[in-house]
């Protein structure tokens, strides 16, 4: 599954689904594609009639050896990409994608450190992915989310996050708007949300933080200041391009 | 400007080496923080990606795609060290 491609392959839209008002899952049909591990990223290039490309990464919501490729994306208000992705992409269209990309911000059904996932906002795909893979696996390593978010409507992939077969449990952040019926006030993630939420440095867990940059910059800080080391943190950020 | 990590590079970085540059250590020729690519801070878009020591900010590589063709400059690494990992991936590359 870590093979590597070096040529841009061709994607056709084979499926979508709204995820919320704003944000869309997608899969392409990738002939040639060699398969990912969860966390990989893709690179997605779009050619406008008049030659200008543009190129912009994302996560993979999906993991395992087939062709297909399940993308969420979340239409970025001022975004070159993202809103012809979400709006105006149709079944059958095709874009340029190369990958699977970066075996950093991956995790192996092997590895047998404790995982804490922490995701701020669309944040959460490369994690489904995670999730996806160890419920498939059978993984008894432990693993959890920690999900931040506006609001409730905010929510990727709820029904699967919640649902019992899920062998990660997920904990609920809103930073806007809660629930009704919810015992916490919203608000951003504080220090000591994330000592109470997320598995303590004893237990020396590899902890992976993906969301907008000023999120993982103060997730990651806040982490190291409870004792976590920088290098059992790793991120991958996205910029609002 | 938002940074990003240097987790992009994977992409740019394809067809440059043969293993997967971002799960490379490094050491900056600045300050000497040994770090993997993957840590680096990077400025990308739109004429190319700028990646920084997560330190002291030193300029590490520099990748630019255009027109067909990428430019590589690495001037700011000491030296790169190429794990059994980043070689198992190449050498299933080929299978």
């Amino acid at each position: 599954m870590s093979r590597r491609t070096n040529a841009w392959l061709t994607g056709s839209l084979a499926r979508a689904h709204p995820l919320t008002a704003s944000a869309r899952s997608i899969t392409f049909a990738v002939p040639g594609w060699p398969g990912n591990d969860p966390g990989h990223h893709v690179d997605v290039r779009l050619t406008a009639p008049d030659g200008y490309q543009v190129v912009r990464s994302y996560s993979i919501a999906s993991t395992g050896t087939g062709e297909e490729i399940e993308l969420a994306i979340d239409r970025l208000p001022d975004g070159e990409v993202s809103p012809f992705l979400v709006d105006d992409l149709e079944l059958g269209d095709t874009v340029e994608l190369r990958g699977p990309l970066g075996g950093w911000f991956v995790w192996r059904p092997e590895q047998t450190q404790p995982v804490q996932l922490i995701a701020g906002g669309s944040g959460v795909v490369p994690f489904i992915a995670m999730t996806r893979a160890h419920a498939s696996a059978g993984n008894s390593i432990p693993m959890q989310l920690l999900y931040s978010l506006r609001a409730p409507c905010d929510a990727f992939f709820r029904d699967e996050l919640s649902q019992p077969s899920a062998t990660a449990p997920t904990t609920w952040h809103y930073t806007r708007t809660v629930p009704p019926g919810w015992s916490r006030s919203a608000g951003r993630l504080t220090v000591k949300d994330l000592k109470s939420e997320t598995l303590p440095p004893e237990q020396v867990p590899l902890t992976y933080i993906c969301g907008p940059t000023g999120f993982v910059e103060t997730v990651s800080r806040a982490l190291i200041s409870l004792g976590h080391a920088a290098d059992n943190i790793r991120t991958e950020r996205f910029g609002g391009i | 400007m938002n940074h990003l990590d240097g987790n992009v590079l994977a992409g740019p970085g394809m067809g440059l080496f043969a293993f997967d540059p971002t799960t490379t250590q490094c050491q900056c020729q600045s300050c000497a923080d040994i770090a993997t690519l993957g840590q680096a801070m990077v400025y990308g878009q739109p004429m190319g990606f700028v990646a920084r020591c997560r330190y002291c900010d030193n300029v590490l590589v520099v990748i630019v795609e255009h027109a067909g063709q990428k430019s590589l400059n690495m001037r700011g690494l000491r030296w790169l060290r190429v794990g059994d990992e980043a070689r198992n991936d190449r050498i299933s590359a080929g299978d």
